[in-house]
C-alpha cells in the first residue's frame, strides 16, 4: 500500500455531521473499540539555537489512564523530534513512517534532513490519509539552514510553520496564557519554563491531559531530555 | 416558554410527544467515585472534591460528601445539581422533622437513622426513572441504623440498592473495591480506615481522566455524630525508574 497514493474520497457521506447523541463522548467517539487515545497537551517552542519540546503523558481509553507516563515525545532523527497527539496508534505508526523515511532521505541526500523535509513528509502522510487518521503533531528540531524550527500539523494535514505551538484537546485551556506570555526571541531557559509552565495548566483543567511533563531540548550539540514528576509541576494539578 | 421557581418544574412530566424523548437529559457538570467503610468506630467515606465539565477539571472545590443529621452522611457522584436537590430534599425533611418532633429534647427519636434516609432515597430515585426522568447520581448514605449498629448503603439512578461493609461508585467500584475487599477487616482501627481509603483515591487519582488528588474525608460515630474533613492533598509517586526512561529515541521501540 502506497502511503503517499492520493487520497481517494470513498464514503460519500463523509461531509454530513449531523450531531448524533450516542452517548459517546467527543473524544472517544472516532476511535474505534479498544482504541486509545492520547488525548493531550503538547508544545513547542524555537529558540535561537535549537527547539523545546514539551508533552503530558496521559494515555486515556474513555474515562480510564491507560498509561499514566507515556512518552509522546518521538525522535525522527539525530536532530529532528515530533510531538504526538490525537489517537496512539495512529501517531506511532506516522512516526515509525517518517523515521523510515527520512533515514533514507539521509542517505541517499548525504545530508542532515532538514525539519522542514521532516515536516512535509508528515503532512503529506496525515494529508493523503485524512480519513483514516486522527492525529495532532508537532514537529520541531534544529537544522543547519533555519537553526531552530517548528512546524505545527493538526488533523486534516495543514502543514504551517509557527513561532511556537501548542496541541492537543489540552492545548484550548492555555491559548490565554501562551498568547500572554510568549515572546518572539525568548532564550533557552525562558521557553523551556515557558513550556513548563503553560503544559502544568492545561493538565491542571484537561481530564484527558496529566501524569508528568516530559520536555526536550534540541539543539547543534545534542538533545536533552528532562521529566518533571507529577509531584513537582510549577503548576499544581 | 415561561421559566417556573416552583419546586420540581424539571421533574414534572410534560405530555407533549417531542418532550418524552428529551426527558432523560445527560450529566453535563459530574463527580466521580465515593468510596465508603465501616471499621471499628462506625463509618468513614470519602470522595475527591472535583467536579468536571464535560473533559474539563471545572470545580475543584465541590463538596460532594453532606452531613444530613448527626446520624447520616450521604456522597453522590453524577450529575451535580442533582445531588444538590437531593442534598437539599433530605436536608429538608430532617429540618422538618425537627421542628415537628414531640419532644424537644428527645433528639434521638425525632432524627432519621441511616437506614431511614437510604429508604426515603430509594423511593425517591425509583419514582423518577418511573418518570424517564431520573435524578443521575450514584449515593452512598452512610451511618448509624435506628438500633445503632454501623450502616452504610447504596443507591443508584434508578433506584437499584444495597448494603454492605464496602461500598464504592463510579470508577470507585472496579478500581477500589478489590483493594477494600483485600485489605478490610472489621476491627479496623480508624487510622487503618483512613490509610486504605487515602490509598484508593491515589490510585484513582493515577487512572481515573476525572479525578484530583484533593480529596474529603468523612466519618459518622456514635460520640461525635458526622464529621467532615476539610479538602486535602494526597500525595503521590512517580519516582520509578522505568517511569523516567523514554522509549522514544531512535534507539528505542518508539512505543507509547
Amino acid at each position: 500500500m502506497n502511503p503517499f497514493a492520493p487520497a481517494q474520497i470513498q464514503n460519500p457521506n463523509y461531509y454530513s455531521t449531523a450531531f448524533q447523541y450516542d452517548g459517546k463522548s467527543a473524544e472517544t467517539r472516532n476511535l474505534k473499540p479498544g482504541e486509545v487515545s492520547t488525548g493531550t497537551t503538547i508544545m513547542a517552542i524555537p529558540f535561537a539555537n535549537g527547539v523545546v519540546l514539551g508533552a503530558d503523558s496521559r494515555v486515556s481509553t474513555g474515562t480510564y489512564v491507560a498509561n499514566r507516563v507515556s512518552d509522546k515525545v518521538a525522535q525522527l532523527h539525530d536532530h529532528i523530534w515530533c510531538c504526538r497527539s490525537g489517537s496512539a496508534a495512529d501517531t506511532q505508526a506516522l512516526t515509525d513512517y517518517v523515521r523510515h523515511y527520512l533515514s533514507q532521505l539521509a542517505i541517499e541526500t548525504g545530508r542532515v534532513p532538514t525539519v522542514k523535509c521532516a515536516a512535509h513528509l508528515m503532512r503529506r502522510l496525515c494529508y493523503e490519509n485524512k480519513d483514516n487518521l486522527m492525529a495532532g503533531v508537532i514537529v520541531g528540531g534544529w537544522d543547519p539552514v533555519e537553526k531552530g524550527s517548528v512546524y505545527n500539523i493538526p488533523l486534516g494535514g495543514t502543514c504551517l510553520k509557527m513561532p511556537f505551538a501548542i496541541g492537543g484537546s489540552g492545548s484550548t485551556y492555555i491559548y490565554g496564557l501562551v498568547d500572554a506570555e510568549f515572546r518572539e526571541g525568548m532564550g533557552e531557559e525562558e521557553a523551556k519554563s515557558l513550556v513548563k509552565k503553560a503544559i502544568s495548566h492545561a493538565m491542571a483543567r484537561d481530564g484527558s491531559s496529566g501524569g508528568i511533563i516530559r520536555t526536550v531540548v534540541v539543539k547543534e550539540t545534542g538533545n536533552e531530555r528532562e521529566y518533571i514528576p507529577g509531584n513537582e509541576l510549577p503548576y499544581g494539578p | 416558554m415561561s421559566l417556573s421557581l416552583a419546586p420540581g418544574a424539571s421533574a414534572r412530566a410534560t405530555s407533549s410527544a417531542t418532550a418524552a424523548t428529551e426527558r432523560t437529559r445527560r450529566p453535563i457538570v459530574t463527580g466521580t467515585s465515593v468510596l465508603a467503610i465501616k471499621y471499628a468506630g462506625g463509618v468513614m467515606m470519602t470522595a475527591d472534591t472535583l467536579c468536571s465539565y464535560g473533559t474539563m477539571a471545572k470545580y475543584k472545590d465541590a463538596r460532594r460528601l453532606q452531613s444530613i443529621n448527626p446520624k447520616t452522611l450521604i456522597g453522590g457522584g453524577g450529575e451535580y445539581s442533582d445531588f444538590q436537590a437531593i442534598t437539599e430534599l433530605l436536608k429538608r425533611n430532617a429540618l422538618e422533622d425537627k421542628c415537628t418532633a414531640d419532644s424537644l429534647y428527645d433528639e434521638d427519636s425525632s432524627e432519621e437513622c441511616a437506614r431511614e434516609v437510604w429508604n426515603y432515597l430509594r423511593a425517591v430515585m425509583y419514582n423518577r426513572r418511573n418518570k424517564m426522568n431520573p435524578l443521575w447520581n450514584d449515593v452512598i448514605v452512610a451511618g448509624f441504623s435506628a438500633r445503632g449498629e454501623p450502616f452504610l448503603g447504596f443507591v443508584d439512578k434508578i433506584g437499584t440498592t444495597y448494603e454492605d461493609n464496602i461500598v464504592a461508585t463510579g470508577f470507585g467500584s472496579y478500581l477500589a473495591l478489590p483493594i477494600l475487599r483485600e485489605k478490610y477487616r472489621e476491627d479496623m482501627t480508624e487510622g487503618e480506615a483512613r490509610a486504605l481509603l487515602e490509598d484508593c483515591m491515589r490510585v484513582l487519582f493515577y487512572r481515573d481522566c476525572r479525578a484530583l488528588n484533593k480529596i474529603q474525608i468523612a466519618k459518622v460515630t456514635k460520640e461525635d455524630g458526622v464529621l467532615i474533613s476539610e479538602p486535602y492533598e494526597i500525595e503521590t509517586d512517580w519516582s520509578s525508574a522505568s517511569f523516567v526512561a523514554p522509549k522514544g529515541a531512535l534507539d528505542g521501540d518508539g512505543g507509547w
